[in-house]
């Protein structure tokens, strides 16, 4: 069950990113260009999917487990260490240069754009790299 | 400032959908959704590695079932060069690794769980977006 709903939500996700026009860098960039020509719809995703799962986090959350799984994985970590900062400052500038973020990324190779390809490889090897540098 | 293509409800909507991955996910199979970290744990760790998958693929099917439902065409406008889509790629997948999240793992999981780390990875990366697109714009 657990496969078959990660394929179902993976699905709802990549529809929305869709629906939503996130998988076009060109509006992602229209948002973050804030001092001119401002497109405000990346704020109305946010607000749409946190209506969503903000109630049905807290609902759910003492509950004793999740229906397709032994336990509730929660992440832990509070500290607002140097990694969170630097490392939301380097993801922030790859954003804004491209308007690429991961999900819509991943989600628009499926269009056999080559740049979103040649996007997502590049961001496995910054995976990778962060990860040994860990 | 002027407000330019501006899509409301096409946005909302797409986030109610986004919201209730995230929230099913949850429910169902008791994790919330980063795409970063579903993305490198894939590439880097044997946890979970078929449903990570199965996620990723979901996601790239999404498109596919869009276009076969809807006769709308999905527009994509990448005018980067090779360079700047390796550098770019790169520091985005460094970035979130390095801070555990992108813009669903803090944007929107963090944030419903009111989680101060991500309240405050989500507010940096979007000041250093625009700072970097107001820079690019100018040069």
């Amino acid at each position: 069950m657990n496969k078959i709903v990660s394929l179902l939500c993976g699905i709802i996700f990549g529809i929305g990113l869709v629906i939503s026009e996130m998988i076009n860098p060109e509006k992602v960039l229209g948002f973050l260009n804030i001092f001119r020509d401002w497109d405000p719809s990346l704020a109305f995703v946010m607000i749409g999917a946190l209506i969503v799962s903000t109630p049905v986090f807290h609902l759910f959350k003492n509950k004793n487990k999740p229906l397709f799984s032994s336990n509730f994985s929660i992440p832990d970590k509070t500290e607002i260490d140097k990694k969170l900062i630097i490392g939301s400052v380097f993801f922030g500038a790859g954003w804004g240069l491209i308007g690429l973020c991961p999900g819509p990324a991943i989600t628009s190779i499926a269009l056999l754009n080559m740049s979103s390809a040649i996007f997502v490889a590049s961001m496995f090897i910054g995976f990778y790299i962060a990860a040994k540098v860990n | 400032m002027n407000i330019v293509n501006f899509t409301p409800i096409t946005a909302l909507s797409g986030g109610l959908l986004i919201g209730l991955s995230v929230a099913l996910f949850f429910i169902l199979n008791g994790r919330m959704i980063g795409i970063s970290g579903i993305a490198s744990n894939f590439l880097i760790s044997k946890d979970n590695r078929i449903e990570n998958f199965l996620f990723l693929f979901g996601l790239m099917l999404g498109p596919l079932i869009y276009n076969q439902i809807t006769v709308r065409e999905i527009n994509i406008s990448i005018s980067s060069s090779l360079m700047l889509l390796i550098i770019g790629g790169v520091l985005v997948g460094f970035g979130t690794k390095l801070s555990s999240g992108c813009t669903s793992g803090h944007g929107i999981s963090g944030i419903s769980r009111f989680s101060l780390r991500s309240i405050i990875a989500t507010v940096t990366f979007m000041i250093v977006g625009i700072l970097i697109v107001l820079i690019t714009g100018i040069l």
